[in-house]
């Protein structure tokens, strides 16, 4: 545990809780403006938290535990990988735990609670929500693992921050083509394990449509405001991961304080970067038939695993 | 086969090129749209372009230059024009409605396909150990890739684009393997695909007159009138 990773831990989980739902008001507002209106602001969804933990805790009659603990469980699971993962430096607070598989799993486990919970609530909807995104889960794992494990082949470890560092040092390896195929890759499976366009719309409560909204119909109040935030931050971390490995300029590699803040800096402006450009892609997007979903994850998966396999043959 | 001696930029550039010509090949599976696979199909000629582009380089070839002119044009210009001329001749069918096998398997079976041709052009590889020959496994994949749509889509076009892929593949592996096949051969080549590109267009214009579509599942035994 070095002072860094220490440093940026800290670090971390304050620019991911405060910015989170800035980058969702953010992407929001470029959508807006992009369709021709004038769109809400950029801090809406910190507006709509605050007045969500004001109101009344209520819970549907016959829930169980699980339903009250899994908007908690949503985030405190985000929050680790927030803390732990090279984000804002390349070096990690509690390095055993900044592995790609705990990483990964920690980020799938945070989905199958809400699943349970959605399954817990016992309504319809709640079912049919948790089906559909058990069923994309089960598709985007694999590539998650694959994608990011073709990004390890060079390196040797599976050790994130190492992973970070070395692309650091050796910034032609992230114009290789396992590298570019497993960026592609890697963007399919953010974008469905998020809910964005073409996967899933978050803008929508349409019932035959949506899959993570049809899960947390049932919550309300400050639960409702717990697993609004974790959404949000599910997004940044991932958006996060995403740069340090395929755009990790400006990462702090010394805990001084200037480093710290470029890091900060450039972990802001490269997340609302492709945050922005994600929202805009959208805008030409509709959604595809969920029926067609598992195509697209096929895609994915098979150019995660030709990542893999050119890492290995072209070197 | 003697290796080419490569610089490191020179070599970076080269497997980006194996790169997109394997992703592109990948992509033409994946898309059900034709005018998108057809623009994916140009992508995928400019980078074969690319490729023999850098090994002229690297090469400090003249001649090679000259044929990465040629393919650049035939491949990356000419070919694609003429699919497209057969596309809007083709009928209103803008989409490969039913393949054979469907997307998802197909997307999986060009998973093993590639395994497949990267385990047995290990030994190929080994015949001279350098950064072009480490590219041949790719060129071995897009001509299985090429098969595999040649097999399973309906579509004379997508059918057409599978035969091209195939063609590409093979330039590839033999612009990998050897130190440039020759001008006149590659002229040849060329010469022969497009004569075939041309005749299979008016086939397709054939058959479309004779059923009024370009489906060639309709195509069902063989029939002399």
């Amino acid at each position: 545990m070095s002072a860094l990773g220490v440093a940026g831990g800290v670090l971390q989980a304050v620019v991911i809780v405060g910015g989170a739902p800035l980058l969702l008001g953010l992407m929001r507002q470029v959508r807006a403006r992009l369709e021709g209106r004038a769109g809400p602001g950029v801090g809406q969804p910190w507006r709509d938290l605050r007045k969500l933990v004001r109101k009344q805790s209520i819970s549907p009659r016959g829930t169980t535990e699980v339903f009250r603990v899994a908007p908690v469980l949503l985030v405190a699971m985000t929050l680790v990988v927030a803390v732990v993962a090279p984000l804002v430096t390349t070096a990690s607070a509690v390095p055993p735990v900044a592995d790609l598989f705990v990483v990964v799993a920690l980020l799938a486990h945070a989905t199958v609670v809400i699943a349970l919970a959605g399954l817990d609530s016992g309504t319809a909807f709640g079912g049919m929500g948790a089906s559909r995104e058990v069923t994309v889960l089960a598709l985007v794992e694999p590539t998650a693992l694959v994608a990011i494990f073709a990004l390890s082949v060079p390196t040797g470890s599976t050790s994130l921050p190492t992973i970070v560092g070395t692309a650091l040092d050796d910034p032609q390896r992230l114009i290789s083509p396992a590298s570019l195929l497993a960026a592609v890759a890697l963007a399919a499976v953010i974008v469905a394990e998020t809910g964005r366009l073409p996967v899933d719309n978050p803008s929508t409560h349409l019932e035959l449509t949506m899959i993570h909204e049809a899960m947390v119909l049932e919550y309300a109040g400050p639960d409702l405001a717990l697993v609004e935030l974790g959404s949000a931050m599910r997004l940044s971390v991932y958006l996060g991961l995403f740069t340090s490995l395929f755009v990790p300029w400006g990462i702090a590699t010394t805990a001084t304080p200037l480093a710290l803040a470029l890091g900060v800096v450039a972990l802001v402006v490269k997340v609302g970067v492709v945050g922005a450009g994600l929202a805009a892609l959208e805008v030409f997007l509709a959604k595809l038939r969920l029926f067609r979903v598992p195509e697209l994850l096929a895609g994915s998966f098979l150019l995660a695993l030709l990542a893999v396999t050119t890492a290995y043959v072209l070197g | 086969m003697e290796p080419v001696v490569m610089s490191p930029p020179a070599a970076a550039l080269l497997d980006v090129a194996a790169g997109a010509l394997l992703l592109t090949a990948v992509l033409v599976v994946w898309r059900r749209d034709l005018p998108t696979i057809l623009r994916i199909f140009t992508a995928h000629g400019l980078a074969l372009g690319a490729l023999v582009g850098v090994l002229a380089w690297a090469q400090r070839s003249v001649e090679l230059g000259l044929v990465t002119i040629g393919v650049l044009a035939v491949r990356g210009g000419l070919l694609p024009w003429l699919l497209r001329r057969a596309l809007a001749g083709a009928g209103p069918a803008r989409r490969e409605v039913r393949p054979v096998v469907n997307v998802t398997a197909s997307l999986l079976a060009v998973a093993a396909l590639v395994l497949l041709a990267f385990s047995v052009s290990v030994p190929l590889v080994e015949l001279g150990e350098s950064p072009a020959t480490r590219a041949v496994p790719v060129a071995v994949a897009v001509v299985l890739i090429g098969l595999l749509v040649l097999v399973t889509r309906r579509h004379t076009i997508s059918q057409l684009v599978g035969f091209l892929l195939v063609d590409n593949g093979i330039t590839a592996a033999g612009f990998l393997t050897t130190s440039g096949i020759g001008l006149v051969v590659e002229v040849g080549v060329a010469l022969d695909v497009l004569l075939a590109v041309l005749v299979l267009q008016v086939l397709a214009g054939r058959i479309r007159d004779t059923f009024g579509d370009v489906d060639l599942g309709e195509l069902r035994e063989l029939r002399d009138r």
